[in-house]
């Protein structure tokens, strides 16, 4: 007997028919590594939290925000979450018209977003190197705006691939629209932790 | 990041990549070619990163600084941590065996995203070559591989700041290759195969990628904020601009702790896999190995603050990461209680791959002792930052990991290659590791009791004597990898031929041609639901109740 | 089970052996320098049981494996496989439960060290030696005053010391005398009651023959009580890379007898030299 033969008969080894079903695990991955992405942001909340726990200064002595421009920014972007699911609903019913709409407004929110959140930058009393706490306002706030920027690339990819009657996007291959979504609810989730911890807090 | 996840996961890969060696240098998508890019990668930086060992070792066999001036011996101190930590250890260890074992593990063909795959490994050697390049350029990074500021703010910046550079690319590749990992032993498992059913090192791969994906992120926002401080001037962990350098550890350590169990889990599961086989006796206590290492992955977040007892932080704090670090010592002893259980009543060849396991039980053993008593408070704040630390986390590492990583080679060299490593040669190998690897480190542990802080470049003429002992061991070690060297190139050429399964195996990945063609099998995937199940038909007359393998869990 | 019941009293046996071996091993063989603090003395009972135990555990596993290796050899020409044994629930039970106790043991036993250390105690600064502003900030960690009791009596009666830390040198402050000195001389016996700074980067303090270290961090001062006990000259070490020249970053403590350490103050006091 061979070593094979040998081990083959002692292994339980079972050759059944070949199931090499299409598995598609890309958005299973998708949200493995958007996990990864949440504790980047999830560490530089605990430095936000340490520095304010830790300060004897508190942040509203070294710095003052204003709670109606990121109030409105938080309105935008969990409508445009809305409006994104809408498209995703769209290309499944198959009406490609209607998804490129919601696309394009989801995507002109976040533009609205991105443009009030330089607005707000420019308006806000303290620099990047004032303190410890306008640091790390900077650092999330803009970590979290680079964020959105990628999202709305993605998302104003996506409208141009679904556009054209020969796009790759179809309900039959809703992946990038459903990637790009998923992306972006995860901003937004991660806005609402940020406007919590940064603003309300 | 979508953008580099591949349009489809079971394209059909093979016919599409180079042929021959050639592939090899190639942006190949076949795991078992990225497999090997990884482990021959990472020996080239092993070799890069023991000749810096070997100046720190001449640096200390006098007390005072003699032979490198002093900050070139602390930027040649930062380059060895990093480069064994970040270009060795952790690539061989996850990268290496990973992308070669897991898909014949759970079953697949290739990994969930091929191209990912290869993306992560080639991440690498422009982030090594970077990292070594930085010392031509202005001089590298000289704070450390902990890199704590402001120290690291204040030294020389273009070294620091290449140093965080790289190590961000290295902590991608790393958490690239833990998504892929967790998605392929999660959702690729072939049809039929449960959970409970895998071999160990799926489970220990799976407790090191959730490590990395919820760890490594943290360190790289960490490396971005001190960038900020060394760039724009930004005060986080610079306390002369109202920052805290005390946060900079905790982040720090929230991933290096979890870290250093990147490297020690997958080294692990390969000891789980090389010990049933040459014992001829399945691996004891399956399902207590699965839980001990989830165990430890939950208790490894838990712990960091025991390497910060003497920096200032509250007695609750240092209480509490007392008695959590302590605490993984329980899983860990049953996982070495399980592998003695293994090796009792077996059938052992005593061959190089046994000898290695071996020695890592032994080493790791050693440094798990050494490792709760500094999980002490009042035992850590004397020998905290001491050569006590230093023997410590080498006999861990190297004694437990670089052990492994050679226990593996040797134990899986005729698959990768088709042809066997000499024998002799193997044990001739372990000696000098061992005998070198001991009297290097072993010595350290009373250096650091009596009075040696670590990197230094001079120190007490009283310990002279000690660290030429020390340096001595250190040049045996040296000498260890050219018997290893010679083997490993002359038997791809000259070895005897090793068949498909030399070592009468039942793991997957031995039921297949070696080295195996480009998607595993040539017919389907075998589905393997005993991976350990040796003796069972031979002794089934004398078996006893309750002896039955542990392999028929649920899920 | 595998082993015949004959054994029994042999694993007995080796088992006290090792025990008995183990304990010696821990009890006997110094790794240590001289204990020279009050805090020496208690750490050192420490590193006796640790090393016991751990002694007990390496010798014991290590003999395991190296028997199991010799036992359990394939003979020549022997074919087939070992024992299908995968699992004994009671072992496995008994090797999750023996690790737990040494554990909790060693925890607590550790924590009570800390505790005499003067680990757990509150750290404060006696207002009366430091400056008004120092005790306004926030003292970050380090230890109490040891196997003293912190009564006010024995507060007052501690040698109250300013240390600074800077690329490379240590600086001692004596609030009392203004003095100031590269080297730190204390008397036998007395407390004395240490506030670290640092002026640039992190260092530590470390005394290998006090068993105690403590780092000393810029922005963040910290505390380090210690009594010694020998008189005599040690170093004083820095344990934390702070640049080129951390390895000479060194001085000294000199442990003196009350009434030369008296003399030594007497003639570098500023206040003393004011009064003559
Ligand atoms: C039984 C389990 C272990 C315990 C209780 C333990 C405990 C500790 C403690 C308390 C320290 C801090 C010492 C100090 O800096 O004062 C330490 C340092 C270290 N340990 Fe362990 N350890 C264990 C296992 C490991 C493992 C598995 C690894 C890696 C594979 C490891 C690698 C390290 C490293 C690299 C350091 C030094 C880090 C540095 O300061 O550069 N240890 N260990
Ligand atoms: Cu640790
Ligand atoms: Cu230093």
């Amino acid at each position: 007997m061979t070593t094979l033969e040998q081990s083959q008969q002692k292994s339980e080894v079972t050759h059944s028919p070949l199931e090499e079903e299409h598995r598609d695990v890309r958005m299973f991955g998708l949200a493995t590594f958007l996990i990864a992405d949440g504790m980047t942001f999830a560490g530089f909340f605990a430095a936000y939290l340490t520095y304010k726990a830790v300060n004897p200064l508190l942040p509203d002595a070294i710095y003052e925000v204003e709670l109606p421009l990121p109030t409105l920014n938080t309105v935008l972007l969990l409508i445009s979450s809305a409006t994104f699911h809408r498209a995703g609903k769209a290309l499944h019913n198959n009406q490609a018209t209607k998804c490129q709409r919601w696309l394009l407004i989801t995507a002109g929110l976040g533009l609205a977003f991105l443009a009030s959140q330089m607005v707000e930058y420019f308006t806000l009393p303290f620099g990047l190197t004032d303190n410890v706490f306008a640091s790390t306002f900077y650092a999330l706030t803009g970590f979290h705006g680079l964020h959105v920027t990628l999202g709305t690339i993605m998302i104003l990819i996506v409208w141009w691939q679904s556009r054209s009657p020969g796009g790759r996007i179809t309900s039959q291959n809703t992946f990038p629209l459903e990637a790009a979504e998923l992306f972006w609810h995860f901003v937004d989730g991660i806005w609402v932790v940020l406007f919590i911890i940064l603003y309300l807090l | 990041m979508t953008i580099s996840i591949p349009e489809k996961t079971n394209s059909p890969i093979g016919n599409l990549q180079p042929k021959g060696w050639f592939r090899y240098f190639s942006f190949s998508l076949d795991h078992k070619v990225i497999g090997l890019q990884y482990l021959v990668c990472g020996f080239i930086f092993y070799l890069i990163g023991g000749a810096l060992a070997s100046a720190i070792r001449i640096e200390l066999t006098s007390p005072i600084s003699d032979f490198v001036p002093r900050d070139v011996y602390n930027q040649i101190l930062t380059l060895h941590g990093t480069i064994m930590i970040f270009l060795w250890i952790v690539p061989v260890v996850n990268g290496a065996f990973g992308n070669y074992l897991i898909p014949f593990y759970v079953g697949a063909r290739d990994m969930a995203f091929p191209r990912l795959n290869a993306i992560a490994f080639w991440m690498i050697p422009p982030a090594g070559l970077l990292l070594i390049s930085s010392y031509f350029i202005n001089g590298s990074a000289q704070s450390g591989w902990t890199a704590y500021p402001p120290l690291s703010i204040t030294t020389p910046a273009a070294g620091q700041l290449i140093w965080i550079l790289s190590v961000l690319l290295l902590g991608g590749s790393s958490i690239f290759g833990g998504v892929n990992f967790i998605a392929t032993i999660l959702k690729l498992r072939r049809p039929g195969l449960k959970l409970m059913q895998m071999p160990m090192y799926c489970w220990a791969m799976l407790g090191t990628s959730i490590l990395i994906v919820l760890s490594t992120p943290v360190l790289a926002g960490t490396l971005i904020l001190l960038s900020f401080d060394i760039v724009a001037h930004t005060g986080f962990f610079n306390p002369s601009l109202g920052g805290n350098a005390v946060v900079y550890q905790h982040l720090f350590w929230f991933y290096s702790h979890p870290a250093v169990y990147i490297m020690v889990l997958p080294a692990f599961g390969l000891v789980s896999e090389i010990l049933p086989v040459h014992s001829r006796k399945p691996l004891f206590g399956y399902s207590t190995m699965v839980y001990s290492i989830m165990t430890i992955v939950v208790l490894g977040f838990l712990v960091w603050a025991h390497h910060m007892f003497t920096s200032g932080t509250p007695p609750w704090m240092r209480l509490f990461f007392t008695i959590a670090t302590s605490f993984i010592a329980v899983p860990t002893g049953i996982k070495f209680f399980n592998w003695v259980a293994t090796l009792w009543g077996g059938k052992i060849t005593l061959n190089s791959a046994m000898l290695f396991s071996c020695g890592f039980i032994v080493n790791f053993v050693f440094g798990g002792i050494t490792g709760v008593a500094l999980a002490q408070v009042p035992f850590d704040i004397h020998v905290h930052d001491t050569y006590f630390v230093v023997a410590h986390f080498h006999y861990i590492v190297y004694g437990g990991s670089v052990f492994v990583i050679f226990s593996s080679i040797y134990h899986w060299y005729p698959k990768f290659t088709g042809r066997m490593l000499n024998e002799n040669l193997g044990r001739f190998h372990f000696a000098l590791t061992f005998i070198g690897f001991n009297l290097c480190f072993a010595p350290q542990h009373w250096l650091g009791l009596n009075g040696m802080p670590r990197r230094v470049a001079e120190y007490d003429p009283q310990f002279q004597f000690v660290n030429q002992l020390s340096s001595i061991g250190a040049l045996i070690m040296a000498i260890s990898t050219l018997p290893f060297l010679w083997n490993a190139i002359h038997s791809a050429f000259k070895g005897s031929i090793a068949g498909d399964n030399p070592w009468a195996a039942l793991t997957p990945e031995w039921l297949t041609s070696s080295p195996p063609p480009v998607e595993n099998w040539d017919g389907p995937a075998p589905l393997v639901t005993k991976p350990y199940g040796y003796g069972v038909q031979t002794k089934e007359a004398e078996t006893q109740s309750g002896n039955e393998p542990a392999i028929n869990g649920d899920n | 089970m595998v082993l015949p019941k004959s054994s029994a009293l042999i694993i007995l046996l080796i088992v006290i052996g090792l025990v008995i071996g183990g304990t010696w091993i821990g009890q006997n063989i110094n790794l240590l320098p001289i204990d020279a603090s009050t805090n020496a003395s208690v750490y050192d009972e420490l590193f006796k049981v640790l090393f016991s135990i751990g002694a007990i555990l390496f010798f014991g596993i290590t003999g395991l494996v190296i028997y199991s290796l010799i036992r359990f050899r394939k003979k020549p020409g022997e074919l087939g496989d070992g024992l299908p044994i995968a699992d004994n629930l009671p072992l496995e039970v008994f090797w999750t439960a023996v690790p737990t106790i040494v554990i909790l043991f060693v925890g607590l036993y550790s924590y009570d060290i800390y505790d005499r250390m003067g680990g757990m105690q509150k750290l404060q600064i006696n207002q009366h030696d430091h400056s008004a502003m120092v005790s306004e900030q926030k003292i970050w960690g380090g230890i109490g005053t040891g196997s003293i009791e912190p009564t006010t009596q024995n507060k007052a009666t501690s040698l109250p010391v300013e240390v600074t830390a800077l690329q490379f040198a240590f600086l001692f402050h004596y609030p009392k005398g203004d003095i100031l000195s590269g080297e730190l001389h204390v008397p036998v016996g007395q407390p004395v009651s240490m506030r670290l700074e640092s002026k640039d980067v992190i260092h530590a303090f470390w005394v290998p023959q006090f068993r105690i270290k403590q780092d000393i961090i810029p922005g963040q001062p910290t505390m380090l009580n210690f009594t010694p006990t020998k008189p005599g000259r040690y170093p004083i070490i820095c344990a934390e890379l702070c640049g080129p020249y951390h390895g000479g970053m060194r001085s000294s403590v000199i442990v003196e007898e009350p009434n030369k350490y008296q003399e030594w103050f007497n003639s570098n006091s500023k206040e003393s030299l004011t009064e003559s």
